[in-house]
């Protein structure tokens, strides 16, 4: 019972965590709270399906489920597409909106309230192309297997989990490993001074984009795969990603999926306890928590 | 021509219900740039404690307590206020987008509130039988719109009067001057958190009447009204309109509601049924993009801020142009 809750809450933390990452990158770095992250995690999801769709229909033997899965080839292609399309669309947004404003010096806040009119646009275009109707990627049903003490699982979920804490391994080697990662680091500490030592910050804010985006794409994939795909799936995820970024400090990439864990955990223990209709009100409570105790974060530099 | 006219009382009652909204978020974005992202949170915390006051006795939920509407409205105002000053006690020490991201929180908490604390909210059905400032008239459509016109629009001048005021008193003053440069504000030794606390919860007030005064007019409420929809037209209203100016708050609801309710009677006409949801889209479509749009383009809107609102700098421009002459 114990064991079946914190599993359900480890995969749908997982999911939490990956978006988490990605905002708490663009926050540190673009230095902006992005309310249109969630979307970027919901058009990930329909680019994706599109295409897997296309891909299935054409070449019908990439539809078929690969070993315990209930996806086939078509869908790893699919996520490839999507996270290139999401970074593109991340891109273009940036380009017509954000570097705009950036350039005018605009403050924090007009960032924030631009990214809630992007965020607001790509939802409502989203509903407008596919109606608010849920879609799958597949149809397939799977069992869950037991796993241990009497918890189970289906194999997407444990492959989710598994790829959701490997990727932000892999974005934490990077961004403390490479000349890339440094120079995105330099941006964030700060960005006039990282322009003077040679870093080029156009392309850095432009790499930290894709990177946020890429992430928001896996996320929204496996959301798709493990859940169903809405063009509310990203605002719906919205407040919970922000209290992880918050509570894991922001900047902090594995305290970001760590808090991310955690509010996955609180969330499953609220169903279970309290009820499945207070579940969007657990992230309020933890982020008021987060700020009356620690508004830095559990790995986040005091900052006033 | 009767229902022409009452039609428009009763559109113009609905839009300035709006304008009072957006009133109050010039007080918080507009003058002090605190930037509230849970208005439909206040307003639907105003409109629920006023109905609970004024509804008769209703025997499936807490309360009805057949209070006098003045007193509804004046509760609401007040608890607004205080859940306003919460919110902002808790971030407004902090980095300034917290405050956008806890009140984004707090708006989906109320909407789950109102939806299930069904004994005091009546749950998804929402709170019925709100009596109606000249209920007896109800009888002659006429009347009773343009009394109900009449209400609200005195109490949205009188808003427009009190902001006014305070925006050209010594406080408005030091609200934007927190706004425009905070530490020289903190150098003449005013405490910037306590003065956006106060604006806040100003606002909050503001935006909890104008929950109540909506509700009294329309007569029922339900959580369906606090959609996170209602935050995204009052923030069009006001970017429109022009933030930091109180008339343009007030032609920004105007304008913006009067395309939202012809933009919806188009749609109605035009699209076939089922692809109604589909064409409302692309309404908020509309909202967003213009929001972006005045941002990038005009950022001070229809009737930007003005830049000078103490009279005495425009007595002594005068002068200074008399003695020219």
């Amino acid at each position: 019972m114990i064991a079946q809750l914190l599993m359900d809450g480890l995969i749908a933390g997982s999911m939490i965590g990956l978006g988490a990452v990605g905002i708490t990158l663009t926050y540190s770095i673009l230095r902006f709270a992005n309310f249109a992250h969630g979307e970027m995690i919901s058009w990930s999801a329909y680019f994706a399906l599109s295409v897997s769709t296309a891909l299935a229909t054409s070449l019908s033997g990439l539809a078929t489920p690969v070993g315990p899965f209930s996806f086939g080839w078509s869908l790893p292609l699919a996520l490839v597409a999507g996270m290139a399309l999401t970074g593109l669309l991340a891109l273009i947004v940036d380009y017509i909106l954000f570097a705009r404003l950036r350039k005018r010096g605009a403050s924090a806040i007009i960032m924030v309230m631009a990214g809630f009119g992007a965020s607001l646009t790509l939802r409502s275009l989203l509903e407008f192309f596919f109606t608010s109707k849920p879609a799958y990627f597949t149809n397939a049903l799977q069992i869950a297997r037991p796993l241990f003490a009497g918890a189970r699982a289906t194999p997407d979920q444990l492959l989710s989990l598994v790829l959701a804490v490997s990727l932000v391994g892999v974005v934490h080697v990077i961004l403390t490993r490479t000349a890339a990662g440094r120079a995105m680091r330099a941006v964030s500490e700060n960005q006039a001074l990282a322009g003077l030592a040679g870093i080029d910050v156009t392309k850095t804010i432009r790499l930290v984009w894709l990177f946020g985006s890429s992430l928001a794409a896996v996320a929204g994939v496996l959301a798709g795969v493990l859940v169903q795909i809405r063009p509310y799936m990203g605002h719906d995820l919205l407040l919970p990603l922000f209290a992880a970024a918050i509570l894991g400090g922001i900047g902090s990439v594995p305290g970001a999926m760590l808090a991310g864990l955690i509010v996955g955990l609180a969330e499953a223990m609220c169903v279970n306890f309290i009820g499945a209709e207070w579940r969007a009100a657990v992230s309020f409570f933890i982020l008021v928590a987060i700020l009356l105790l620690r508004p830095q974060g559990l790995f986040g530099k005091a900052v006033a | 021509m009767i229902e022409l006219v009452s039609y428009g009382a009763f559109f113009l009652t609905l839009a300035l219900t709006y304008a009072i909204m957006c009133l109050g978020l010039n007080v918080q974005w507009g003058q002090t740039g605190l930037f509230n992202v849970g208005v439909a949170g206040f307003v639907g915390i105003g409109a629920y404690v006023s109905a609970l006051l004024t509804t008769p006795d209703a025997p499936d939920r807490f309360g009805g307590f057949d209070l006098p509407i003045a007193v509804g409205w004046i509760v609401a105002a007040v608890a607004a206020a205080l859940a306003s000053a919460m919110l902002g006690a808790l971030t407004l020490r902090l980095r300034a987008d917290y405050l956008a991201i806890a009140t984004f929180g707090f708006a989906v908490v109320v909407q789950l509130a109102v939806l299930n604390l069904q004994h005091l909210t009546g749950g998804p059905f929402g709170v019925s039988f709100i009596p109606r400032p000249f209920g007896s008239l109800a009888g002659d459509p006429l009347l009773f719109g343009l009394c109900n016109l009449g209400v609200v629009a005195a109490v949205t001048l009188a808003i427009y009067a009190a902001l006014e005021h305070l925006t050209r008193s010594p406080w408005g003053r030091v609200l934007r001057a927190i706004r425009e440069d905070e530490q020289a504000a903190a150098a003449l030794g005013k405490n910037a958190t306590l003065f956006r606390l106060q604006a806040f919860a100003v606002g909050g007030a503001i935006m909890g009447l104008a929950g109540a005064v909506q509700g009294h007019f329309i007569g029922y409420i339900s959580p369906e009204g606090y959609m996170p929809i209602l935050t995204f037209q009052v923030w069009a209203m006001l970017i429109v309109g022009g933030s930091g100016n109180n008339r343009g708050a007030i032609a920004g609801a105007i304008l913006v509601w009067a395309f939202w309710a012809a933009s919806g009677a188009v749609l109605a006409a035009l699209v076939p049924a089922d692809q109604q949801a589909r064409a409302s889209a692309l309404k908020i479509v509309m909202i967003g993009v213009a929001i972006c749009l005045v941002l990038l383009l005009r950022p001070r809107g229809l009737l930007g801020e003005l830049k000078t609102v103490s009279r005495h700098v425009e007595k002594s421009d005068a002068q200074a142009k008399d003695s020219t002459l």
